[in-house]
């Protein structure tokens, strides 16, 4: 029967959303892997000569400068295209940092209940009331500007999240028939945590991360933008941004172009976050 | 031999409404290579009294909190007892196929899974022990669906793989809770012509949960009957069903419909199961009852021998009453 494979085919949600996100992330991450290697980079060079060029103007030594050039003469794409090698690495390495942290407590609080998952809940209740920007700008004072402490800084901020949708995962799963099953056919707490509960969690897990992943993202950018984030020989687009503030007047270019890059980006990993979450919660299926 | 042996089994849950006991006071035994039918309608606390034989009373709400039970001699409700016995001695077959099994694993896997954690076996033995399991347990063309998720076979399928899990590590007890009830008519009766025939192969013994009396008639050789958490009436199969002793069970008799008898109408038992939040006082089953008097408000009664019965126990004041009505 050909007509409702069709039907059901066209009816899943958000197909178009979700092929825009991944087409949109993957020309970032493709950029990001091989652009350094074609436009090279030096991040300790000065060329006062072709300092504040606009966009498309050809440089001295004969190259073209497509979206400019920053006050001491780099080329911003080239910069950009560093920024954003750093700027996924870190937002990766974050949500599995934090993914792993959270999800863990998140297992551990909805699975084994009672007084652990009051103290784990409490804690994540506190990291919440606490304004997490304060907490990271205290943090990478406490440790100082570099990318490992920034990766650090976002996960301290982050797992709550996690720890919220795995706990939830847990506590509707582990109720289910098929754990008392596994159970009954000798399954150890280990076994059931990790075959029975851990699978449910992927799904909702995956796409709070798709989400998270633009908060973080923007938030590594905020905090190198204060300063507090990768050291200036690291050019995120935070750095990038923060040193095209003062030319603002002048050479519009250097902050606002790595302004609307990030920009773009999180709006992309938001609608494809939110498309997964359209074709992957239950609770909306039906809608 | 006794296999099994249940004491005086108290369950109690904590609910929002109070404390109910779910299972108040239940013995029964069960021998070696015996098939033993646990009926009794909804609420009951049949099912319940299968998840304290395993120990999977869900907690917190739900404790064990009196009497004893010994498999083999061994004191099951001991901490931890049951958890080294489950799968290897004491299997399980639950009522929902579909929800019994882990909807993100092939079936292959997750029989084979039963091999690999318990004896060790390699990804390849697994495979080749699941396969095995699946033709003895009449999949058809097993080979194939080895790969096959749960949700792509068909409710007796399921149940199927269920039931080659449960037999994986050959247990000595199998327990199954309404394993035919979410089936279709014409599989219930294959189900349960493939669990006897499993069980008369391997030598083991059978609780059977059920409410359907027309399941248990074929298979059973004796029936504990439960109501409000109690065993009203025990004993071999032939003598509870021919003469039923407690009016719960004629009750019950009569409203089942006989494919082959006279079309007589078929008579409901009044009433409806009793709150377990306020039992009457004395016989729990006094108010849908017909021969209840003064005696049976007043005392509980006890689980007692019928005379000339040597094996036959019921919990009537008035057995007679029941006795002398049917058949």
């Amino acid at each position: 029967m050909p007509a409702p494979v069709a039907v059901r085919r066209r009816t899943r949600a958000g197909s178009a959303r979700i092929r825009f996100g991944f087409a949109v992330i993957a020309v970032y991450v493709v950029a990001a892997a091989i652009g350094p290697w074609l436009f090279r980079y030096d991040p300790v060079g000065t060329r006062t000569a072709d300092r504040l060029k606009p966009p498309f103007t050809r440089l001295s030594d004969g190259s073209f400068a497509i979206f400019g050039t920053d006050q001491v003469g780099q080329d911003l794409f080239a910069q950009m295209l560093q920024g954003a090698r750093i700027s996924i690495a870190v937002g990766l390495a974050t949500l599995v940092l934090a993914g792993t942290i959270g999800v863990t407590i998140g297992l551990a609080a909805g699975y084994f209940g009672g007084w652990l998952d009051g103290v784990l809940m409490r804690l994540a209740d506190i990291q919440l009331a606490f304004p997490s920007i304060l907490l990271a700008i205290f943090i990478a004072a406490l440790l100082g500007p570099s990318v490992v402490n920034v990766v650090i800084v976002l996960a301290v901020a982050n797992w709550v999240t996690f720890a919220r949708v795995a706990r939830g995962q847990a506590l509707a799963t582990r109720r289910r028939e098929f754990v008392d099953a596994s159970r009954t056919l000798g399954a150890g707490t280990w076994r059931l945590v990790t075959r029975c509960v851990l699978p449910a969690c992927v799904a909702p897990v995956l796409v709070v991360a798709t989400v998270e992943i633009g908060h973080v993202i923007l938030a590594e950018a905020s905090l190198s933008f204060l300063g507090l984030g990768t050291p200036a020989s690291t050019p995120s687009w935070g750095v990038t941004i923060a040193n095209g503030r003062n030319y603002l007047a002048d050479a519009w270019w250097i902050s606002t172009i790595p302004g609307i890059a990030l920009a773009f980006l999180v709006i992309s990993l938001g609608v494809l976050g939110d498309a997964l979450r359209d074709r992957y919660d239950p609770r909306l299926r039906s809608l | 031999m006794t296999l099994l042996s249940v004491r005086d089994l108290r369950v109690e849950f904590a609910t929002s409404g109070g404390v109910v006991t779910a299972v108040d006071g239940a013995s029964f035994d069960v021998d070696a290579g015996e098939t033993v039918a646990l009926l009794g309608e909804s609420g009951s606390g049949k099912s319940v009294t299968a998840q304290a034989l395993l120990g999977i009373v869900p907690k917190p709400a739900g404790r064990v909190c009196g009497g004893s039970i010994s498999y083999d001699g061994r004191d099951l409700l001991a901490p931890g007892a049951a958890k080294g016995l489950r799968g290897r001695e004491i299997a399980m077959v639950f009522q929902d196929p579909l929800s019994s099994l882990n909807p993100v694993f092939r079936v292959g896997a997750q029989i084979g899974e039963m091999f690999r954690r318990h004896r060790g076996a390699s990804r390849r033995e697994a495979r080749a022990a699941a396969l095995d399991l699946m033709q003895r347990v009449g999949i058809p063309a097993a080979s194939k669906r080895l790969d096959d998720y749960p949700h792509q076979f068909s409710g007796g399928m399921r149940q199927r793989v269920m039931i080659a899990m449960a037999l994986a590590l050959s247990p000595r007890l199998l327990i199954a809770d309404e394993p035919t009830t979410a089936l279709d008519v014409t599989v219930q009766a294959q189900i349960m012509q493939l669990l006897t025939r499993l069980q008369s192969e391997e030598g083991m013994s059978l609780v059977l949960i059920t409410h359907d009396l027309g399941v248990v008639a074929d298979v059973a050789d004796r029936v504990v009957l439960m109501y409000a958490g109690r065993v009203v009436e025990t004993g071999p199969l032939r003598e509870v069903y021919e003469h039923s002793a407690h009016p719960y069970t004629s009750g019950l008799m009569a409203s089942v419909p006989a494919l082959d008898g006279p079309r007589d109408r078929l008579i409901p038992i009044q009433g409806s199961p009793p709150d377990l939040l306020s039992l009457p006082s004395g016989c729990s089953f006094r108010p849908r009852c017909q021969y209840a008097d003064a005696v049976c408000a007043d005392v509980e009664p006890d689980l007692r021998q019928l005379s000339g019965r040597p094996t036959h126990r019921a919990a009537c004041h008035h057995p007679e009453g029941a006795l002398t009505h049917a058949h």
